[in-house]
């Protein structure tokens, strides 16, 4: 065992665990939005892949790493579209419609991969880091936490940003609104499917971003299915952090690096099954939803469909 | 009506022009007409107490002032100038605030959250004034609240007060009250009539709808009784002013109860009869709905064999709950006796079997299975036992030749008993209820609101099969809002206010006085 | 869910013959799917006929197909018909998928043991029992957290799905493992002490099971007391209440049911089909019968046809991949427009009757 406390390793598991944490983290925040707005995003999977194919086939393409992040923000709001006009405008069921959209992407990309990489399998080269200088000279943490790509720091600092968004404006007001109670946020003359609108589109385009980042970053290349479940993960987060976008990025992170110390044991040889490293994140969220479950609840009217003068 | 009058009155006498006027408004929904051309006026400076049972078409009047229904005919006219209340937001933009009878704040969030709520999302909000503005409002009203507390903490007389500052802050001009002294305490009462009291001198114009007619002889200045979608009679501010309180309670129950006009003449009581045994019993029996926070508490009566035992009150002062708690469906202290025997922790399905019947008022959220067929729904409170299941397997034979015989003799209107219930009409609904709660050995039969919600015909219908089934001996008690009912089929009348039976009298000539009173809030010594 | 209401028994449409409309409600939204589903074919350059008609062809008319189609069968309708019994009563049991690895990992640990100490037949069916009651338990914490603290069965029912997963693999690992193999898998079950297959055929005795089962659970929820409670206690909660159905005793009951009969279908492929459990075993099968199971209106025998076309789908569709290049994701896709055409003429159909 002494021998993978090393520092190189403990740098590689700390960087592994931030780059497997920044999909999470972004897709959470978007669904947090979302929920807040009541609408639960169970196509969030769906919307994680899409992004991931459309960024990695548009920085292939020739369009650049950021020209890739931008189809990718691009194809997770087309997706978010479809949620919007079903769900959010004819108030079609929230959960057959996620379903529908998590299978018919998983089944798209799929298709697409085999029909363009599947015999040439491109790579993308390794993303540009930037060390932030001065910090990532400190041992440890600074190789594991300040050389990154820049779209990983932005990742980092989103939650802050939001943080300072909800409190600094009337969107956090809002959203919890149109979420607890649209007929109040009606009553005071906003626009509730407006509102809702916004949380949704701003779930497909965090959960599009995140996937590019998946494929264009995490691992450069596509793979079909390669979201592997983190947007039922990014869900289960956003549902655990509320209000709280620096909770998802804590949870993002503590997921990240089971992920992360699992790769990284695997490959230092370790005898214990790496499987239960896998399952402590999932265990941990049942030990709160345990300990803490009365207090756990959900936006009041999230999954209903609003329309006004009905009770 | 009141429409020539109030229009033309002299623009030299009275206050030169309304700040808003209702001309002519109907409104009409699927089988229903909830305003039939109603003319009203608010005056600036004025509380304008609007009377009515519930169904009298207060709430649909509120949703058209507040722009979120329009009316089918007539016109509203704001200072003068016909106008089209489009949406909330217009509304707003006119003046017009709205407090809502269900709270419109949003739990989770703080009080100043909830007063800041309404500006499109990119703004900044600005915490230091609306901390200014609303200490400001504290002061001016009287208020003592946290502006940092979460809403869903405060007491409901305290919510009630955020929300009238806020539609004060985002109305100004019309403050429309929807019935706000519903869930308040005594004191919460008085102070709310402080506020108003407050508001008006500053020039406010004040809509306050209540049920309670002490409220409105000493909050307003104006008063207009609504009964079944019409204006039934108005007295103007003067005439008001001119009165002593005691004149003013006079003609307004009057107006409410349509004393001489269409009242005790149209009343046909219940021949008096002698009746038999004590049939059930509630002894200081006590409980909370589970579903609002409205309860009861040391609640006791009695109905003998083959004798209505009305139950008269405002809606929401702990009647439903109570009956829940006889039918087992919630918990309770204190015991219910059947025919001697105390019932003590016996569910629902027991109960029934015992003959203690409910009929609830909430037919289809509770009452019924939508989308299940008829048939089943005879048998909801029978399921898994004999005849109709043997060994868990359902007979469909059995509870059809059941559903048929009752389907006939309540004469359900539907094209067969496997039709789903959901698409009967309110009406028919009702007859499949009542057919299930009074077949077999019903002994004692719980009504909630029985003909609330159905056309002149279903009620005509229901209310014979209330008749004829306490002459078949059942006792039974009724739980109405609509006085008139009660008044035509009871044999005594107890008086439900804020969760406690303030008193029992044997109906006659004078029941509608004495009931009325102490629904309005004077206690039967 | 609310719009998912049980089908009338008895329709209303004038005139027309009673079938009339469910079936074109049912038929519209699968010929909008196929041809959406021809249309991305077209545009990433296959032939849509051609792929159609050898799916159908390779899963459907040749016999060796047919009998792969009906064996692919077996779990998804035993987990269609666990999850139609949470979701008709209101219950979302989405760890369905963590119920049906415990089951087959329970089997494949139990099973090669018994069938050595006692004769084929009750061993498989102790095993079964195993698998089910491993189901069941590993369903109790979400019914609980449900049933006391209000709790939304869905994301604790996840968690202990993505648990059950790893926690498989780790007891293959560590307790469970073949020494006998090179691969983390339990011990083999020999061919012959497998279920039976049917005379004749390459298909096991498992479809006649899943078959019984899901018939069974058909007439159960629609002819039974406990049935009919079930479904009012998914219908309208409050009328339950109303008729003095104990529902918190119920939610528990019905989550650990569920959980029993997901349990269930994976003892059953593992003793009809798999023979051992391997630690990278997770066919995800859940994600396939959710949608099948909204797409038959949580109704048995609609279930057990659109399983049929899914696994006819699903074994041309890996031959498909393999001859034509069409990956055999493409059946993920046409699911997906599946739903998504169906909800839409639910839509139209409400709003129509809404407007009428």
């Amino acid at each position: 065992m002494s021998g993978l406390l090393t520092e190189t390793f403990l740098a590689a598991l700390l960087s592994g665990a931030v780059v497997a944490a920044v999909p999470l983290i972004l897709a959470g925040l978007g669904e947090q939005m979302s929920e807040r707005a009541g609408v639960l995003n169970i196509g969030l999977e769906g919307m994680i892949l899409g992004g991931a194919y459309a960024g990695f086939a548009a920085a292939v393409g020739g369009w650049g790493i950021w020209g890739g992040f931008a189809a990718g923000i691009l194809a997770g709001m087309a997706l978010a579209m479809i949620m919007v006009v079903f769900c959010v405008r004819l108030g079609i069921n929230q959960i057959i419609v996620g379903i529908a959209i998590t299978l018919g992407v998983t089944g798209v990309t799929a298709l697409l991969h085999n029909v363009y990489f599947a015999r040439t399998y491109p790579r993308l080269p390794a993303p540009e880091k930037w060390a932030i200088p001065g910090l990532s000279q400190i041992p440890l943490i600074g190789p594991g936490l300040f050389d990154h790509h820049l779209m990983t720091y932005a990742a980092l600092l989103a939650p802050f940003v939001l943080m300072w968004l909800y409190k600094g404006s009337f969107l956090g007001l809002n959203l919890s609104a149109a979420g607890e109670k649209p007929e109040a946020l009606d009553a005071a003359g906003i626009d509730v499917t407006r509102t809702r609108t916004t949380g949704a589109l701003f779930a497909g385009a965090m959960a599009g971003l995140g996937g590019a980042y998946l494929s264009e970053i995490g691992s450069g290349i596509f793979v079909p299915a390669m979201s592997h479940g983190s947007g039922f993960i990014a869900i289960v987060l956003a549902m655990l952090a509320r209000h709280r976008p620096v909770w998802v990025m804590g949870g993002a992170l503590l997921f990240g690096l089971c992920l992360s110390a699992a790769t990284a044991l695997q490959v230092g040889g370790v005898e214990i099954p790496t499987d239960f490293i896998q399952m402590l994140p999932f265990a941990m969220v049942m030990a709160v939803l345990i300990a803490f479950g009365r207090k756990a609840r959900l936006p009041a009217a999230l999954g209903t469909p609003y329309r006004r003068g009905q009770r | 009506m009141t429409y020539e009058t109030e229009i033309r009155a002299d623009p030299a006498t009275g206050p030169a022009q309304p700040l808003v006027a209702l001309e002519g408004v109907t409104k009409r929904f699927p089988g229903v007409v909830a305003n039939d051309a109603v003319t009203l006026e608010f005056h600036p400076g004025e509380v304008h107490a609007l009377l009515g049972e519930n169904g009298a078409g207060k709430s649909t009047l509120i949703s058209m002032l507040a722009g979120v229904q329009q009316p089918d005919e007539g016109r509203i006219l704001i200072e003068g100038v016909p106008t089209k209340i489009t949406s909330p937001k217009h509304a707003l933009s006119l003046g017009i605030g709205t407090v809502y009878q269900h709270r419109m704040l949003v739990p989770t969030l703080t009080v100043a959250e909830n007063l800041q709520m309404g500006a499109p999302w990119y703004r900044r909000p600005d915490r230091a004034a609306i901390r200014e503005k609303f200490a400001e409002s504290c002061r001016a009203f009287g208020i003592d609240i946290d502006i940092d507390r979460v809403v869903g903490e405060l007491s409901l007389g305290e919510q009630q007060q955020v929300e009238i500052i806020r539609a004060l802050w985002r109305g100004g001009k019309l403050l429309v009250l929807d019935e706000p002294t519903a869930m308040l305490s005594p004191a919460g009462v008085r102070e709310l009539g402080r506020m108003m009291g407050r508001m008006r001198d500053a020039g406010v114009s004040i809509i306050f709808i209540t049920h309670h007619l002490s409220e409105a002889v000493e909050f307003g200045n104006r008063v207009s009784v609504l009964r079944s979608g019409r204006v039934a009679g108005a007295m103007s501010a003067d005439e008001v002013a001119a009165l002593t309180p005691e004149a003013t309670r006079a003609r307004i129950v009057d107006l409410m109860f349509g004393a001489g006009v269409e009242g005790d003449t149209k009343i046909e009581r219940r021949a008096r009869r002698d009746h038999g045994e004590r049939a059930f019993e509630v002894v200081g029996l006590s409980g909370k709905s589970q579903k609002g926070d409205t309860g009861f508490s040391d609640v006791t009566f009695h109905v003998q064999e083959g004798e209505i035992f009305g139950v008269a009150g405002v809606d929401g002062n702990g009647q439903t709950p109570l009956a829940e708690a006889i039918a087992g469906q919630i918990p309770c202290q204190g015991d219910v006796l059947l025919e001697g025997r105390a019932l003590g922790r016996a569910d629902v399905a027991k109960r029934y079997r015992l003959g203690l019947r409910y009929a609830t008022d909430d037919r289809l959220g509770e009452g019924t299975v939508a989308s299940l067929p008829i048939s089943l729904n005879m048998v909801l409170k029978q399921i898994g036992r004999p005849p109709y299941w043997r060994g868990g397997v359902q007979r469909d034979a059995l509870i059809d030749a059941h559903a048929e015989s009752l389907f006939e003799e309540f004469d359900v209107r539907a094209p067969s008993i496997h039709t789903p219930i959901g698409k009967l009409s309110g009406g028919n609904i009702q007859k499949v209820l009542l057919a299930r709660e009074l077949s077999g050995a019903a002994k004692v039969v719980v009504y909630n609101k029985p003909t609330h919600g159905l056309d002149l015909k279903n009620i005509e219908t229901t209310r014979r099969r209330i008749r004829d089934g306490a002459d078949n001996g059942i006792a039974t008690v009724l739980i109405s809002t609509d006085l008139e009912e009660i008044l035509s089929l009871s044999d005594r009348i107890g008086v439900m206010v804020r969760g406690r039976m303030v008193g029992v009298v044997p109906n006659g000539p004078d029941a509608r006085k004495r009931v009325g009173a102490m629904m309005a809030g004077e206690s039967e010594e | 869910m609310s719009e998912m209401t049980e089908a009338p028994r008895v329709a209303a449409a004038p005139r027309l013959p009673g079938w009339a409309k469910p079936l074109a409600f049912a038929l519209l939204p699968v010929l909008a799917a196929l041809l959406a589903g021809a249309l991305v074919l077209w545009a990433l350059g296959s032939d849509p006929l051609n792929y159609y008609t050898y799916v159908v062809e390779r899963g459907l008319l040749r016999t060796r197909g047919l009998q792969a189609s009906i064996v692919h069968m077996i779990p998804l309708l035993i987990l269609g018909t666990a999850l139609i019994v949470s979701f008709r009563a209101g219950l979302w049991n989405l760890g369905i998928d963590g119920q049906y690895i415990l089951g087959t990992l329970t089997a494949g640990v139990v099973a090669p043991k018994l069938v050595a100490v006692m004769p084929v037949v009750p061993a498989l069916f102790l095993a079964m029992l195993a698998g089910a009651a491993v189901g069941a338990l590993w369903a109790l914490p979400p019914a609980l957290l449900r049933a006391k603290h209000g709790i939304n069965e869905v994301i604790s029912g996840l968690m202990m799905s993505f648990m059950a997963t790893s926690l498989a693999a780790a007891i293959i690992k560590l307790w469970a493992k073949d020494p006998a193999s090179l691969e983390p898998q339990t011990s083999t079950i020999p061919v012959e002490q497998r279920l039976p297959l049917l005379p004749g055929t390459d298909i096991n005795l498992g479809i006649v099971i899943a078959l019984v089962v899901t018939i069974a659970a058909h007439l159960a929820i629609s002819r039974t007391s406990a049935g009919l409670k079930l479904r009012i206690l998914g219908l309208n909660p409050a009328a339950a209440t109303h008729a003095g159905l104990p529902a918190p005793r119920m939610i528990v009951l019905v989550l650990c049911l569920s959980g029993a009969i997901g349990g269930f279908a994976g003892a059953v492929e593992l003793t009809g089909v798999l023979g051992k459990m391997q630690a990278s075993w997770n066919p995800a099968y859940g994600f396939a019968v959710v949608p099948l199971v909204f797409l038959a209106r949580m109704n048995g025998w609609a279930m057990i046809a659109f399983v049929f076309a899914f696994s006819v789908l699903s074994i041309g569709g890996a031959s498909a991949a393999v001859r034509l290049g069409v990956p055999q994701s493409f059946t993920m896709v046409l699911v997906g427009f599946l739903l998504l055409f169906l909800a839409l003429a639910e839509w139209i159909d409400q709003t129509r009757r809404e407007q009428a």
